[in-house]
């Protein structure tokens, strides 16, 4: 990691409170400064609180924060190349926050789909997301979700049309480029599908630097009746970055939302994802995968809450840990009085490969409705010896038979996205990662 | 090709195998019978580079090169094929790529032409008519789902394919049916070759019947305690092993 300056230190109040808040309309500033209360109530969490409990964030407090510079160096199309997934999709590109029309590719007026950079039109009267923006990610519980709503400057919104199927999956593609540590970026993004429309959206967070830089990234996605959304995160910030995000579905009657968190980057990466599944019939597929190696800290926190009869649910996740890595998941599962007939599934398999890594997991159900099925279970365990004798005796050498293994461990979370140029760059980026794995497993031969 | 002197192996530091002697030629096949417990299956897992199996004493050497010191997958590669007793599931890892990746390790060691993904399927095409088995299996992950037949007719379609020069079969009947055994058994006879040998590993003489070895030998308690011809299988059937002297002092009994 980047040597953070001592002397550079501004007190955390000063940037946050008074520093960084975000521009915007007056009905938005109404948010912010809502939100800004909230974030004075929350408080900087530290690890006394439960939710925190394995996750401290407050190496950020000695970091020389700022907000990244909107106009970084020249980043080209050259730059976001590695980045985008491939094919005839829409990509929105975010350089240090800022939309980047000219590396982007946008719908035109007239696709099944709208997107585009809020920023760009929060000043032209009323829109469409108005009534959706900053209204479901919740403020209370989350500081850095606060935190979002008072200082986010830019970000995306996806809107699919009634009844309109969206073939083309739309990109998010969210780079930062800091020479310097402690850039700060708040990304801010709003997927509404409206009755029957159906869209595919993938937000991708990588690095183009090596300094540590903090991304403080809020999506909220809105389903309509039988509304159908694909929202997958892939997030490979470099391992000096600090990442936090937070994702809020709230499900209609009928929608399913598939949603995939592949977590890969960031020295220290919090995902918290969560849906109210708020009407009869909705259906949510949670997929993770994470994977941390060297000090690298990984959490989930996923909150499913069953508000309606009739929902169900099925979470997959999926941890492999390596070095002196660290990763938590807490799946939470609320199946609140009314929700009778819920039926809810929670899956949540580590693979640790070295001796010093850390999973802490925890099953958290609660459960007011008497008439429901839930399940879930843990796993944490070792690559099956018995498998690798079976492959080596084959004449498969030690570290290719390890790496097949692996890869198997991660299959199950790569083939639940249907997106395929996002499965086949993930597909890529595991097997770099898995070659990378073997020089520190070596040892253990 | 195979010369086993003296061998001493256990595991988890109970001594199975006690100073066992073997000795087979190429083009051979060797049957090895015995009650349960004797170190059958110890032998064959000894002899594939199984790391749980600590080998105390003696030596191994095949083809005139030391074994024992050699990781699995070298001796793999140097033409030692063990058919499993319990072909492993490995739910994730499809059968073809594996076996494709295993197919050109062993091409490699052996100074030949790596395959591309067409020539390989021309190998599967051919050598699943062999052993019949469902070339559609290949396309799922190994051994998966299998039923307990198709796990065993896997291991022997793995065999064909990568053309080992010494196969250790081990209780590769156990669990087939008896249209399957002479499926299985029509295949190792399709295979065997002057240059290759077996070591069939069986409780049964049934599988004999099949697969006539030229040798065969009584492991009991870790050493072989008689050799004979392929007539000692019979002579075995008929009234087991306690007129074996060392068999019967080993059960307690006269």
């Amino acid at each position: 990691m980047e040597t953070l300056s001592q002397t550079d230190r501004k007190p955390a109040s000063a940037l946050y409170f008074e520093g960084a808040r975000g521009p915007g309309p007056a009905w938005l500033q109404t948010l912010r400064q809502n939100a800004r209360a909230r974030l004075e109530e929350t408080g900087f969490p530290t690890t006394e609180q439960e939710e925190w409990r394995f996750t401290s964030v407050a190496p950020l407090l000695q970091w020389p924060l700022r907000a990244a510079e909107p106009a970084a160096r020249g980043v080209g199309p050259a730059d976001i190349e590695p980045y985008r997934i491939a094919g005839e999709g829409y990509c929105l590109v975010f350089v240090n926050g800022r939309f980047r029309a000219e590396l982007s590719n946008l719908p035109g007026p007239g696709a099944p789909v709208q997107a585009g950079s809020l920023r760009a039109q929060w000043n032209g009267g009323a829109s469409e997301w108005e009534k959706h923006l900053a209204r479901h990610a919740d403020c209370r519980a989350n500081f850095f979700t606060a935190l979002n709503t008072v200082s986010f400057e830019d970000g995306a919104f996806v809107i699919a049309r009634a009844n309109a199927v969206v073939e083309q999956p739309v990109q998010l593609l969210y780079l930062t480029a800091s020479e310097q540590p402690g850039a700060v970026v708040h990304p801010r993004n709003l997927i509404v599908a409206n009755t029957g429309g159906s869209v595919k959206v993938i937000e991708t967070y990588a690095s183009l630097t090596e300094a540590a830089h903090l991304t403080n990234a809020v999506t909220e996605l809105v389903l309509g009746p039988g509304a159908r959304v694909e929202h997958g995160r892939l997030q490979n910030e470099n391992e000096s970055a600090y990442h936090i995000a937070a994702v809020q579905a709230v499900q209609d009657a009928d929608s399913r939302w598939l949603s995939h968190s592949i977590a890969t980057g960031a020295r220290l990466a919090r995902n918290q994802i969560q849906t109210l599944l708020n009407a009869r019939g909705a259906e949510a597929v949670l997929n993770g995968l994470y994977m941390a190696r060297g000090e690298q800290l990984s959490d989930h926190h996923t909150l499913i809450d069953h508000a309606q009869p009739h929902c169900q649910s099925h979470e997959f996740y999926y941890g492999i840990l390596s070095g002196r890595s660290h990763g938590v998941f807490n799946g939470k599962i609320f199946v609140r009085q009314d929700a009778q007939k819920t039926n809810a599934k929670q899956t949540n398999r580590n693979l640790v490969l070295s001796e010093s890594a850390v999973i802490n997991t925890k099953p958290q159900l609660e459960i007011y409705a008497d008439d429901v099925k839930c399940t879930h279970g843990a796993t944490v365990g070792q690559l099956n010896s018995e498998a690798l004798f079976y492959l080596r005796s084959r004449g498969i050498g030690a570290a290719l038979a390890r790496r097949m293994l692996i890869r198997a461990f991660a299959n199950d979370a790569v083939e639940r996205i249907t997106v395929a140029p996002a499965r086949e760059s993930l597909e890529k980026l595991l097997t770099e990662r898995f070659e990378r794995l073997d020089a520190s497993l070596s040892s253990h031969e | 090709m195979l010369e086993i002197h003296n061998l001493s192996a256990g595991v988890g530091g109970k001594q199975i195998l006690k100073g066992l002697d073997l000795s087979v030629r190429a083009g051979e096949v060797h049957a090895i019978m015995g009650p349960n417990g004797g170190g059958k299956s110890t032998l064959a897992q000894v002899l594939a580079g199984r790391g749980d199996y600590e080998v105390t004493s003696g030596s191994v050497t095949f083809n005139g090169a030391s074994l024992l010191e050699l990781k699995p997958e070298e001796r793999a590669r140097a033409g030692i094929f063990l058919a499993f007793q319990y072909p492993v599931e490995i739910p994730g890892v499809n059968s073809a790529v594996f076996l494709k990746a295993a197919l050109n390790e062993c091409r490699k060691a052996r100074g030949e032409q790596e395959l591309d993904a067409v020539e390989f399927l021309d190998i599967v095409k051919k050598k699943s008519k062999v052993i019949e088995l469902d070339p559609a299996l290949l396309n799922r992950a190994v051994n998966e789902g299998f039923s307990g037949g198709e796990k065993k007719r896997n291991e022997i379609f793995q065999m064909a394919v990568l053309e080992p020069r010494l196969a250790i079969l081990d209780e590769t009947d156990s669990g087939l049916d008896i249209d399957a055994l002479k499926i299985v058994s029509s295949g190792v006879n399709k295979l065997r070759r002057p240059d290759n040998a077996a070591l069939v590993i069986t409780h049964y003489q049934r599988l004999l019947n099949y697969i006539v070895p030229d040798r065969v030998h009584v492991l009991v308690h870790g050493r072989i305690v008689k050799s004979g011809g392929k007539e000692l299988a019979l002579e075995l059937e008929e009234r087991g092993y306690d007129w074996i002297p060392e068999a019967a002092a080993s059960n307690g009994k006269p």
